[in-house]
C-alpha cells in the first residue's frame, strides 16, 4: 500500500457513520448536531442484551441450585456486591446497580474490539454504510456519558447528603480556613477532574487498541497472525481492566461524595 | 472524533438501563440470594439440630437397653430363686407326706396286731375251754352228771 493509501485507510476506519439531526440525512457537516449512529446502535444493542440477560436471570431466579448462567451473573453481582460494601457504607441502592451496569456494559462494549477489525465495516459497507465503528468505548461520547453521569451522581450526593457541611467542606478542607482560596480551587479542580479522568482513560485505552489493531491489519497478511494475536491476548486483560477500573473510580467518587472529611 | 449529540443518545441509553437495573434486576436477584444464604444457614442448624438429637436418641436408646437387661437379670433371679423355693417346698411336701403314710402304716399294722391278739386270746379260751370240758368231763362220772344236770333243769 502507498503512504496515501495507508493513510486514507486508517482515516476510513476512524470515521464514524453519523446522522445529521438538522437534516435526518446521514452524512457529515453537522456541528453538535450529529448522531453516531454506530456508537448508538451498538451501545444500544449491548444494552438490550446486557438487560435482557440480566432480566431473564432475575426472573428465572433459583434459589436453590442455580443454572450456569444464573451462576455467571451471581458471580458478578456478589463480586460488585463486595467490592461496593468494601469502600462505600452508605445507604443509596443505586451505587451497586449502576456498578455492575457501568462493569458489564464497559467490558462487552470493550470486548466488540475483538472481533476483527475490517469484519463489522466490510459488513455494514453491503448495507449501504460508508462508515462503521465498532466499539463504542473507542467514541469519547460514549466515555463522557457515563462519565458525566457519574459526576453528576457526585454533586447530586455531595449536596444531598452533605448539606450545609459542604460549604464548609469546600472552604476549610485541605488546608486550613485561612487559605479559602486556595481550598475552592483545589476543590473545583479535583471534582472537575472526575469526569475526565474517568472518561479519557477508558477512551484512550481503547482507541490506542483499536488503532494499533488496524495498524496490524495493515501488515502484509502473512505477518498479522502474530502480532494480532499477541496484542489480543495482552488486549483482553486492557478490556476487563478498563472496565474494572471504570466500575472502582466510581465506587471510590461516590463514597467520596458520601464520607465528610 | 469530536463531542456531539450521540453524548445525550449514551447519556438516555445509560440512565434507562441504570433504572432498569436497580428497578427490575439488582432487587430479585439480591433477594434470591439472601433466600439461598438463608436457606443454607438452615440447613446447617437443621443438620446441628439433628446431630444433637440423634445424640439423644442414642443415649436414650442405650440407657433403655441397660434397663431392659437390667430387668431381665432380676426376672431372672426371681425365677431362680421361685423354682429353688418350689424345689425345696416339694421337697418338704414329700418328706411330710413319706412321714405320714409311715404313721399310717405303722398304726395299720399296731390294729392289725391288736386284732390278731384279740383273735388268738379267744382262740385260747375256746381251747382253754375245750380243754376243761375234756378234763372235766373225765372226772366227771356219769352220775354226777345225771346230778348236775337236774340241779341245773331245778335252777332254771
Amino acid at each position: 500500500m502507498t503512504p496515501a493509501q495507508n493513510s486514507s485507510y486508517i482515516q476510513h476506519h476512524l470515521e464514524h457513520l453519523q446522522l445529521n439531526l438538522s437534516t435526518w440525512h446521514i452524512g457529515t457537516g453537522g456541528g453538535f448536531w450529529m448522531l453516531n449512529l454506530d456508537t448508538f446502535i451498538v451501545g444500544l444493542i449491548t444494552a438490550l442484551l446486557i438487560g435482557g440477560v440480566l432480566r431473564y436471570v432475575a426472573v428465572h431466579m433459583q434459589t436453590g441450585v442455580p443454572g450456569r448462567l444464573q451462576n455467571v451473573v451471581e458471580v458478578a453481582i456478589e463480586f460488585i456486591q463486595g467490592s461496593v460494601s468494601e469502600s462505600y457504607h452508605g445507604k443509596s441502592q443505586l451505587i451497586a446497580p449502576l456498578s455492575l451496569i457501568i462493569f458489564l456494559w464497559i467490558f462487552l462494549m470493550n470486548t466488540l474490539d475483538l472481533i476483527p477489525v475490517d469484519l463489522v465495516p466490510m459488513v455494514a459497507q453491503l448495507f449501504g454504510a460508508e462508515h462503521f465503528k465498532v466499539v463504542p468505548t473507542a467514541d469519547p461520547n460514549m466515555t463522557f456519558a457515563m462519565s458525566i453521569s457519574v459526576f453528576i451522581l457526585i454533586l447530586f450526593y455531595n449536596v444531598t447528603i452533605k448539606g450545609w457541611y459542604l460549604g464548609k467542606e469546600i472552604l476549610v478542607a485541605p488546608f486550613g480556613p485561612y487559605l479559602f482560596p486556595l481550598n475552592i480551587l483545589f476543590r473545583l479542580l479535583e471534582e472537575m477532574v472526575k469526569p475526565f479522568s474517568l472518561a479519557l482513560r477508558l477512551f484512550g485505552n481503547m482507541f490506542a487498541g483499536e488503532l494499533i489493531f488496524v495498524l496490524i491489519a495493515m501488515l502484509p497478511w502473512w505477518s498479522q497472525a502474530l502480532p494480532g494475536g499477541i496484542w489480543a491476548i495482552f488486549h483482553i486483560l486492557i478490556i476487563t481492566i478498563q472496565a474494572f477500573i471504570f466500575m472502582m473510580l466510581t465506587i471510590a467518587y461516590l463514597s467520596m461524595a458520601h464520607d465528610k472529611h | 472524533m469530536e463531542i456531539n449529540a450521540t453524548l445525550f443518545g449514551q447519556l438516555i441509553t445509560f440512565a434507562i438501563l441504570v433504572w432498569f437495573t436497580m428497578r427490575y434486576i439488582w432487587p430479585p436477584i439480591t433477594k434470591g440470594l439472601h433466600l439461598r444464604a438463608q436457606k443454607i444457614a438452615e440447613g446447617l442448624a437443621a443438620t446441628d439440630r439433628a446431630k444433637t438429637e440423634l445424640e439423644h436418641a442414642t443415649h436414650k436408646a442405650l440407657s433403655l437397653i441397660n434397663e431392659a437387661k437390667r430387668d431381665a437379670a432380676h426376672i431372672m433371679e426371681t425365677a431362680h430363686k421361685r423354682s429353688v423355693q418350689t424345689i425345696e417346698e416339694a421337697k418338704q411336701a414329700a418328706h411330710d407326706e413319706g412321714q405320714r403314710l409311715i404313721e399310717r402304716a405303722k398304726s395299720e399294722i399296731e390294729r392289725e396286731v391288736h386284732l390278731a391278739k384279740d383273735v388268738m386270746r379267744q382262740q385260747l379260751v375256746a381251747l382253754s375251754v375245750k380243754g376243761a370240758e375234756i378234763i372235766i368231763r373225765k372226772q366227771l362220772k356219769e352220775t354226777d352228771q345225771a346230778a348236775l344236770l337236774d340241779e341245773l333243769v331245778n335252777e332254771i
